[in-house]
């Protein structure tokens, strides 16, 4: 083996000699530097994982969404305004949505009740989102009771449950028919929530916008790629807000290693001192304190991406469920599909184990480089 | 051959608290001989040592080993040197605690790169020298004084220097373990090591195998027998 290989190998197992005569300070370090990694990571891998799944489900969702506004505000809109819509060059697949928020003072949260596109349930029926069925512990063949906008009481057969894979945009939702969507919200026939469409070329998409603007100015169509950005903002703010309470862990952490870094003990630099006059070199004392500064922080980052992986894709979040998932009553149950972005991990890596590893470089350099006669005395 | 040619060390420069350790200081240190450095606290014998075994530079004059001008090499060649050069035994030992025995012996070779299993051996081999074999394992603070004393011994023969320096190496061993220690010294002196010390010790200056007693006061040379 050539000796620089032979070399670091004896200095590497120098470094875990004298990192095992300190176990119980480097113990604790790893614990805390595991934590900081943990609960970035997990944010990290959270977002990006939830961002994905957003994406792929808004996939689905129709290229344009016209709503009404009057006064600002999202109001019904007339049946009329699709006829014109469909009448615009490569507008497709017009149709009129009904869908709308009803409170369940028995569960104090808000359900979504929606007229599906297609396959309604019939009049009396409905499907339910799990995190609904798990509130109301209800199951198939149960009865669910709702007072409508009138007071009056409005009975429903639970004619299934939605698929657990949807659960992230379904859990509180109710696919009932339209019949009794409009007899429930007193909607009139020929009103709706509001108009979506297909547009045949994916470019023309602004376009389409435009025109529908220019003839309906009393409209706001919302782009499928709007309501994605909306998703990527809402979650990067959540992130950002965790990662805000989380600044004071970051603080600590940074305090810590810069007073175990920087305070190098009497100990320490007479364990310096003598290695160099024995005649080891600056390089290799700083090789050593890279050595350890390097497997410090590698171990902290593994450890941590490790049970970040385990928290956000095994447990989904648990420990961030709130405030990552929102503030709702019904939290959706549902298992992230495993993803991590190597990218992210890299920067993640580079903001941790480099500055600690430099951290923990310069005073042991600054006390390498002296002369190491103070040993003698 | 050691030289040194009106040799001065001045600790803080400039400052207030300067202080001057040597004085113009000439000497010629033969090969293959024990040299002894006596007198009084703050005499300056331990400076001296640590110019001589590169651990410091002087602040004037020159020092030369083997013809080759040492006092103003850059801190890597002269690490260099102090390694292949000279083995150091100091009057606290210095050893490293926490590693074992035998650990500690090898520490200077680690930047040798020479491979694990040979440093090994050797380490092993010097300490059965020192009748120390059996305590190669052991933590070194589980170890009495005259054993530690042997250890750092071993360690300054690892990677087999000619020059052999030892700071006061007596002054924490009782008068047994200080012969012993002079025993010990003997072997190597006939193995062609050259020995420099630094000793208040009589027991240690006044023994035969001594060939030279260097006395300093106030950073100069007083007497050269």
């Amino acid at each position: 083996m050539p000796p620089w290989i032979e070399r670091q190998r004896h200095l590497m197992d120098y470094t875990l000699a004298a990192m095992a005569r300190r176990w119980g300070r480097n113990l604790g370090l790893v614990a805390v530097y595991t934590l900081l990694v943990f609960v970035l990571a997990s944010v990290m891998m959270f977002t990006d994982a939830i961002q994905r799944e957003a994406g792929q489900l808004l996939e689905q969702a129709p290229e344009v969404v016209v709503q009404r506004m009057v006064a600002g505000r999202h109001d019904l809109i007339s049946a009329d305004y699709m006829d014109a819509i469909a009448a615009i060059r490569g507008a497709r697949q017009v149709r009129g949505r009904l869908w709308g928020y009803h409170f369940d003072p028995v569960t104090a949260a808000n359900y979504t009740f929606m007229v599906p596109a297609a396959n309604a349930p019939p009049a009396g029926r409905v499907h339910i989102g799990a995190g609904l069925a798990r509130a109301r512990g209800a199951a198939v063949g149960d009865v669910l009771s709702f007072r409508g906008h009138d007071g009056a009481l409005f009975s429903f057969d639970i004619e299934g449950l939605l698929r657990a894979e949807s659960e992230i945009i379904t859990a509180d939702a109710i696919l009932l028919s339209e019949e009794d969507f409009r007899a429930f919200f007193g909607i009139r026939p020929g009103l709706f929530t509001d108009i979506s469409l297909q547009v045949r070329n994916p470019r023309e998409v602004t376009k389409v916008a435009e025109k529908i603007v220019e003839r309906f100015p009393d409209t706001r169509p919302i782009l499928r790629s709007e309501m994605q950005r909306t998703y990527a903002s809402l979650f990067d703010w959540r992130q950002g807000l965790v990662l805000t309470v989380f600044a004071g862990a970051l603080l600590a952490f940074a305090i810590l290693a810069w007073d175990k870094a920087a305070g190098l003990s009497a100990e320490e630099r007479r364990e310096i001192g003598i290695l160099k006059a024995v005649g080891w070199e600056t390089t290799d004392i700083i090789a050593m304190k890279t050595w350890e500064g390097a497997l410090v922080s590698l171990t902290a980052f593994l450890l941590g991406v490790l049970l970040a992986y385990g928290h956000v894709f095994g447990t989904s979040a648990v420990m961030f469920e709130p405030v990552l998932k929102g503030w709702a009553t019904l939290y959706p149950r549902f298992v992230l599909t495993p993803h991590v972005d190597l990218f992210q991990l890299a920067v993640l890596a580079f903001l941790t184990v480099v500055p600690y590893t430099a951290a923990t470089v310069v005073p042991n350099w600054k006390t390498a480089v002296t002369d190491p006669d103070a040993v003698m005395r | 051959m050691i030289e040194l040619r009106n040799v001065s060390k001045v600790f803080n420069e400039g400052r207030h608290n300067e202080f001057t350790a040597i004085r113009d200081v000439s000497l010629r240190l033969a090969d293959r001989e024990v040299t002894v450095f006596t007198g009084p606290s703050g005499s300056g014998k331990t400076t001296l040592l640590t110019l001589v075994g590169c651990l410091a530079r002087p602040t004037v004059g020159r020092i030369r080993l083997h013809d080759r001008d040492i006092s103003g090499l850059p801190e890597r060649f002269l690490t260099q040197v102090r390694r292949h050069s000279f083995g150091f035994v100091f009057q606290q030992f210095n050893l490293i605690s926490g590693l074992s025995a035998v650990d500690n012996v090898m520490l200077p070779a680690y930047p040798t790169g020479r491979p694990r299993s040979g440093l090994m051996a050797r380490a092993l081999e010097l300490l059965e020298l020192m009748a120390l074999a059996e305590r190669a394992d052991a933590p070194v603070e589980w170890l009495s004084g005259g054993e530690k004393q042997r250890v750092a011994i071993a360690r300054a023969l690892i990677n087999d220097p000619p020059v052999l320096i030892a700071d006061e190496p007596t002054a924490n061993l009782d008068t047994a373990m200080s012969r012993d220690f002079l025993a010990i010294l003997e072997r190597l002196v006939e193995q062609g090591k050259t020995v420099l010390m630094t000793s208040h010790d009589p027991l240690v200056y006044e023994a035969a195998m001594v060939n030279t007693v260097v006395s300093l006061r106030d950073g100069r040379v007083e007497t050269v027998p």
